[in-house]
């Protein structure tokens, strides 16, 4: 069967995600060595032991994504994070940095090391490339590929792969994108943030709903209607094309989320190990249903019977879900 | 400190390529990096011209690099990126999976959209054969203080961005394409009608991204006219120059002067505005502010 890989933002999270059927649960630490930086969220470091300890008496896998870049001059804070998720007993490290990959690899030899989807590893040379050098032993593959260029990486690589089948969606190679910190100062790399909500406001002018991050209007709608958060890349925005007319839209992506989960038996053909699903910023009662839904999926491409329809319709009603670059037609 | 001058960002024609390095090699700077930078679907419309710019740069004394794609998928893209360390040049490598092929031992170049955010990155690169690193455009001053030091114990020199549209953001996903509702896969090549990128505005109408094929770019350009000083006292070794549409020639001396202490930063961003009317300048991001903010 295809491990099922869920987000854990807090403790009760983490109780729920295993609690639902999760195989594996993923973490951090309440600091800026992790991608999801937000306030009220991650573990400290007693939490994290009693959730190890939680999830392995039921039979469920921690992974610990300390998968910031660490900041020059103070690398001992990515260092001591690394060394207290091994000390702690997480099952494998998720991380993006090639320094701290290499100093993993090097302080902590029984370590298992996973590569974030951050380091945004989209070819088999550049997997091969820190297999061999590092000994990663799994991969999570940036949502630039396809289906079908998953299945030709899976077939030059011997490490795992896992890929992202459900929740936030990033349309640019991730780790290589600064679009947040040009807006905002702040960025996924630096800060473990994107759009962060320090940067947000809303406001309502001249009968319409406006969203903003920093200086830069990203959303308008009409009053009744719902302004979506405003994540850079989602934006509406319009592009004059020099002669005289222009583009208005979602030029980058609509604000939609990604769902896979009718390509879950096309990604276990493609040699898929691992399914992930996006969310540590997400309520436990989410992150339940959410796990629910797709254990049952999961189990049913196991035994090749077809996906449950409409099992995810309740989570993402009101909001357009896509199968992202998973599709070639969505480039 | 000196300049560099990376590779070409947008769709050019092999004529414009052609008379762009041949003004180049007039002009003061020290090194220049060539190649496809973005994506390699428009090689084929200007890589002949690769030979003959080195030729008229080397013959200038210009050092010359080649850079590979900054997102590296296809197999053909894998196999040309194999095939530039067989140039005999030195390589600057722009995704890190170009690492798979270096010959043991080469000497390399790395770009600013590869992640080299701390020493432990920067001495690893070093001690694979790194010669020149330039940095992420998105670091702050402080970060770019502590990496040229690490650089100069490790004997790598350190560029920080210096001028131009910054590289936000590369996608898998093609922007141009789809502003004419086109796929990749069936561009017909539509960013070669924007010489300069594609504009972004907000619904406001202010301008906020360049769209540039599968890459985004920053619609202000870079400038560290203003703070040439302290990255001198954090011994920074290069600024790295972004080729544009216009009078880039101009803007090559301009820098050269200004490495000169021949000109004020003041006097350098009225010449700037002079040399490129009507383009907004911005170095937010090695104050540690929003990228965005504009210079002074």
């Amino acid at each position: 069967m295809m491990e099922l890989v869920c987000p854990a933002g807090t403790p009760a999270a983490l109780r729920a995600a295993v609690d639902a059927g999760a195989h594996t649960v993923y973490c951090g630490f309440a600091d800026e060595t992790n991608a999801r930086n937000f306030p009220g969220l991650n573990f400290s470091r007693e939490e994290l032991a009693e959730g190890v300890a939680y999830a392995h008496a039921r039979g469920a896998k921690v992974l610990v994504a300390i998968n910031t870049f660490p900041r020059a001059g103070d690398q001992t804070l990515w260092h001591r994070a690394v060394r207290d998720a091994a000390q702690l007993g997480a099952d494998a490290v998720i991380l993006a940095d090639l320094g701290l990959i290499a100093h993993a690899a090097e302080a902590h030899p029984g370590l298992r090391l996973h590569l974030s989807v951050q380091a945004a590893a989209a070819n088999p040379d550049a997997i091969n490339f820190y297999a061999e050098t590092f000994g990663i032993r799994r991969v999570v593959l940036p949502r630039v590929l396809s289906v079908e260029e998953i299945t030709a990486i899976n077939r030059e690589i011997d490490v795992e792969t896992e890929v992202f089948v459900f929740g936030g969606l990033c349309v640019m190679a991730e780790g290589r994108c600064s679009l947040s910190s040009y807006a905002t100062g702040l960025s996924p790399n630096m800060n473990g943030v994107c759009s962060p909500a320090s940067h947000v406001a809303y406001a309502d002018v001249a009968g319409n709903h406006e969203a903003r991050l920093g200086d830069f209007l990203i959303h308008r709608t009409p009053k009744g209607m719902p302004v979506p958060y405003p994540t850079l890349c989602k934006g509406c925005f319009t592009s004059p094309d020099g002669k005289g007319d222009s583009q208005t839209g979602h030029i980058f992506e609509d604000p939609v989320s990604l769902d896979a989960t009718r390509l879950i038996p096309a990604l276990q053909k493609a040699g898929v190990g691992a399914l992930k699903i996006e969310g540590r910023q997400r309520s436990r009662a989410y992150v339940a249903q959410v796990v629910r839904a797709f254990r049952a999926a999961v189990e049913a491409a196991d035994q090749g019977a077809p996906m449950p329809e409409g099992l995810l319709a309740r989570l993402t009603e009101g909001q357009a879900a896509t199968t992202g670059a998973y599709a070639k037609t969505w480039r | 400190m000196d300049l560099t001058v990376g590779p070409i960002a947008f769709f050019w024609s092999a004529d414009q390529v052609r008379a762009f390095y041949r003004t180049l090699a007039e002009t003061p700077v020290k090194r220049v990096v060539i190649g496809e930078w973005v994506c390699s679907k428009r090689l084929p419309f200007w890589q002949h011209e690769i030979p003959a710019a080195v030729e008229v740069l080397q013959a200038a004394g210009k050092e010359v690099a080649l850079s590979t794609l900054t997102l590296i998928t296809l197999k053909r893209e894998r196999r040309q990126t194999a095939e530039l360390f067989a140039s005999g040049l030195p390589v600057e490598i722009a995704d890190l999976s170009a690492l798979k092929h270096l010959p043991e031992g080469a000497p390399f170049w790395v770009g600013p959209t590869v992640n080299v955010y701390n020493e432990g990155t920067l001495e690893w690169l070093a001690a694979k054969g790194a010669r020149r690193i330039c940095l992420p455009p998105e670091l702050p001053l402080d970060s770019v203080a502590q990496l040229a030091q690490a650089g100069r114990q490790a004997g790598v020199a350190v560029e920080v961005w210096g001028h131009g549209r910054a590289p936000l953001a590369i996608s898998g996903r093609c922007y141009h394409a789809r502003l004419h509702d086109r796929a990749k896969d069936s561009c017909q090549f539509v960013c070669a009608e924007d010489p300069d990128g594609r504009t972004v505005e907000t619904l406001e109408g202010q301008p906020f991204l360049t769209v540039n094929g599968v890459q985004t770019l920053s619609y202000t350009h870079m400038s560290v006219a203003g703070q040439v000083a302290p990255l001198r006292e954090a011994g920074v070794d290069a600024l790295r120059l972004s080729p544009q549409p216009g009078d880039f020639a101009a803007v090559t001396r301009l820098y050269a002067r200004l490495l000169e202490s021949g000109l004020s930063p003041r006097d350098a961003l009225a010449d700037l505005r002079r040399i490129q009317p009507g383009a907004i300048f911005a170095q937010g991001f090695l104050e540690a502010r929003p990228g965005a903010a504009p210079c002074p």
